[in-house]
């Protein structure tokens, strides 16, 4: 009896619950866009990424150059203001939907930069797509996020199909490399580049070696070994710079004096701070990404001092692309689109140079650019040398 | 196959001997401790990495940036093992008051000595990458990445026997380490501590009849294997030149490995395990590749274990051998 009458209570409150909330939802029939005080209308515009996490020096540069280019528009636009929202993710692909839901239904986002990370824009793009809301990420890089039919979903990065090619050919160009040997930490990410580079090598006709390296090891001195042996012209290492700093410190001491090349994994300081400055020397690194890294290219010195002004730092690792992809829904409100499906409409038709790169979106929203950039540990520093196209090894 | 043996067998057998004598200075500290309390001390990779970073600690007063030659480096490198086997024995005696002392005294289970061991290993590790790491090494925020470690001295070859360069790291790493197992054998055969450590090992009971002070062994036998995993600890500093906060794991379950191999609780049987553990990793390294070393060395070692349960040269310091 008393667990008829418990049952009797769920179901009534339940109902209750049900109606309250389609009450809820009915009288909040809210347009995209809230007027302010001044007549000016103010839009919400999302950044998605692990902001706080243990990834989030990739996430806080994409996000400050988002937020330069807000505050840019802000300055200069009288009837639309933007509000830029963050969604901290923390790299969590459960924590991502969570946050996107938040920002779809509450927020009401007319469009969102990001999910930062391949794996969170795995779970949050069919949201995005439901929601009909535009999304650019600056760093998601796995291949198949394209093959998924998403109309709003876009990127301003080359693919990971596209890096580990485009590295190879540069070395085998520059170098003149017949020998090569790859060395990866047999992990997800590291393991994948390796095999697209040595694959690429292979098909140029460069002999290929290979070995692998525990990413938590420290003591790499049968690897060393091997590179030895096989004398290679050149070796890339598919993996992140903590390893590949303890790798080419060991190499060197070992002798060996073949050019070192790694991926996007390892562009970073750090990685001369791990290896020392001695052996970091001339390391070759590719990256979808553009860091201006001191450059005195003109409009890269003038995003870099802007950058700098503002956050008082050097922008990393997918700052320009972070820019870069709010410029784009910017120059959609600028021309006068104000909903999210508008925004989506104005950004496939887009063309402008950015400060990465020509911003241009194929069909299915991968970037029409593909462009891999090369830097190189120069006196200690790491320098952009420029897209593999141009970039010229010393 | 057999042309990659022959060119890289000379290198490999150089940097196998080099990292199981590392091996061997950290298994000597599991081997002690389990002769005399039959306990494996879980604890002791972290007795470890304490003495790496009192190294690091010690160089960056020093203010040490470029690398040193002659009688500056001599003197460099001995303070630092003063300091290294201080900071590690240090803490494998604070170690043993705090983590094994309360439980032995109650005569709690072994078990239970085990969970306090793997307890103080969490504890050690957190309290570098959440605390000293940021806060004494200064580097805040990045208590979980590495530490680099200036360079000592520069890397030379000192030889050549056909492909193979010897250099003068790894004849210090080889040298030090064998010089180091002697001082203890004959610490542990030939001094009067030293027999109550033996006594101690064969029979706890008649030990204490005999008049040998239980708590004092043992305090001397953390002092003694921490030490030696201080010089195992500066030793790998010099060498690897990057730290981190759990440095100390993968090496001390490969020390461990060392040490069973070896026969558990058999001083010579720590040297040998450790040497033969490198070499095995390195070779087979040449084989199937580096990520198929740990699968060799303990395949290896089962195999040893299936035919000597003991391990190679068995538990002798019970039987007051080693």
């Amino acid at each position: 009896m008393r667990s008829t009458i418990a049952r009797l209570g769920g179901v009534v409150a339940a109902g209750t619950a049900l109606v309250l909330g389609l009450a809820a939802c009915g009288t909040e029939e809210s347009p995209t866009g809230a007027q302010n005080g001044d007549g000016a209308t103010t839009l919400k515009i999302g950044f998605m990424g692990d902001l706080t996490g243990a990834n989030s020096a990739l996430m806080i540069p994409p996000s400050q150059g988002a937020q330069l280019a807000v505050d840019e528009f802000n300055a200069k636009s009288t009837n639309v203001k933007v509000e830029m929202v963050k969604y901290d993710s923390q790299g969590n692909p459960d924590q991502a939907v969570t946050q996107a839901q938040k920002a779809v239904t509450e927020d009401k986002i007319v469009a969102l930069v990001g999910p930062g990370f391949s794996g969170e824009s795995r779970n949050v793009g069919p949201i995005l797509e439901q929601a009909k809301i535009p999304s650019i990420s600056a760093s998601a890089t796995n291949p198949a996020l394209a093959d998924n039919g998403w109309k709003f979903w876009h990127r301003v990065v080359a693919n990971d199909d596209v890096q580990g090619p485009a590295v190879a050919d540069f070395l085998v160009q520059a170098k003149s490399a017949k020998k090569a040997f790859v060395v990866d930490d047999a992990q997800e990410y590291g393991a994948g580049l390796g095999d697209a580079v040595a694959k690429e090598f292979e098909a140029k006709g460069v002999k290929v070696e290979r070995d692998k390296i525990d990413p938590e090891g420290s003591d790499y001195s049968s690897t060393v070994t091997k590179v030895k042996a096989a004398s290679p012209d050149v070796i890339f290492f598919g993996g992140y710079y903590a390893p590949l700093g303890r790798l080419l410190k060991q190499l060197r001491d070992g002798g060996v004096t073949a050019v070192v090349s790694s991926g996007d994994g390892s562009v970073d300081k750090a990685l001369v701070e791990g290896a020392g400055k001695a052996a970091a020397e001339d390391a070759v690194l590719g990256c979808p990404c553009l860091i201006p890294f001191g450059s005195d290219v003109p409009e890269l010195k003038a995003f870099s001092d802007k950058y700098k002004a503002k956050f008082g730092g050097d922008p990393l690792i997918y700052a320009t692309e972070g820019y870069d992809a709010m410029t784009s829904f910017l120059n959609a409100i600028e021309a006068g689109n104000t909903t999210s499906e508008k925004i989506n409409e104005y950004i496939s038709t887009i063309d402008f140079k950015g400060v990465s790169k020509q911003i241009k979106f194929n069909p299915n929203g991968e970037i029409a650019a593909s462009v891999i950039h090369i830097y190189q540990v120069k006196d200690g520093n790491v320098t952009w040398l420029g897209d593999t196209s141009q970039a010229q090894l010393s | 196959m057999l042309n990659d043996f022959i060119s890289q067998v000379g290198p490999s057998t150089v940097g196998g001997l080099a990292s199981g004598a590392i091996y061997a200075l950290i298994a000597l500290g599991y081997t002690m401790v389990y002769g005399v309390l039959r306990l494996i001390n879980f604890a002791h990779s972290e007795i470890f990495m304490i003495g790496s970073f009192a190294a690091l600690f010690v160089i960056m007063q020093m203010g040490i940036t470029e690398p040193l030659t002659g009688v500056a480096l001599v003197g460099t490198l001995l303070l630092l093992l003063i300091a290294s086997m201080a900071a590690s024995g240090g803490a494998a005696v604070v170690l043993e008051r705090v983590a094994y002392r309360p439980l032995r005294k109650r005569g709690a289970s072994r078990l239970a000595a085990l969970i306090s061991a793997i307890g103080a290993s969490i504890f050690l590790q957190e309290l570098f990458a959440l605390v000293i790491i940021p806060e004494v090494f200064d580097r805040p925020s990045q208590g979980r990445n590495q530490v680099p470690v200036p360079r000592l001295f520069d890397r030379e070859t000192v030889f050549s026997v056909g492909n193979t360069d010897i250099r003068n790291d790894h004849l210090l790493i080889i040298g030090a380490a064998v010089i180091m197992m002697i001082l203890l054998d004959v610490f542990v055969n030939r001094t009067r501590i030293g027999r109550g450590v033996r006594a101690t090992s064969q029979d706890p009971e008649t030990a204490v009849l005999m008049g040998v002070n239980i708590d004092s062994i043992v305090r001397t036998t953390f002092l003694v294997g921490g030490a030696m995993a201080g010089v195992a600890a500066l030793l790998y500093t010099m060498e690897f030149e990057n730290l981190r906060f759990n440095i100390g794991f993968l090496l001390g379950v490969k020390a461990f490995t060392a040490a069973v191999l070896g026969g558990i609780g058999n001083l010579r049987g720590a040297l040998l395990g450790g040497l033969a553990l490198g070499l095995i990793e390195n070779w087979g390294s040449i084989f199937f590749g580096s990520e198929w070393k740990d699968v060799i060395a303990f395949t290896v070692l089962v195999l040893v274990l299936l035919f000597r349960p003991t391990g190679i040269l068995g538990e002798s310091l019970q039987r007051a051998r080693a």
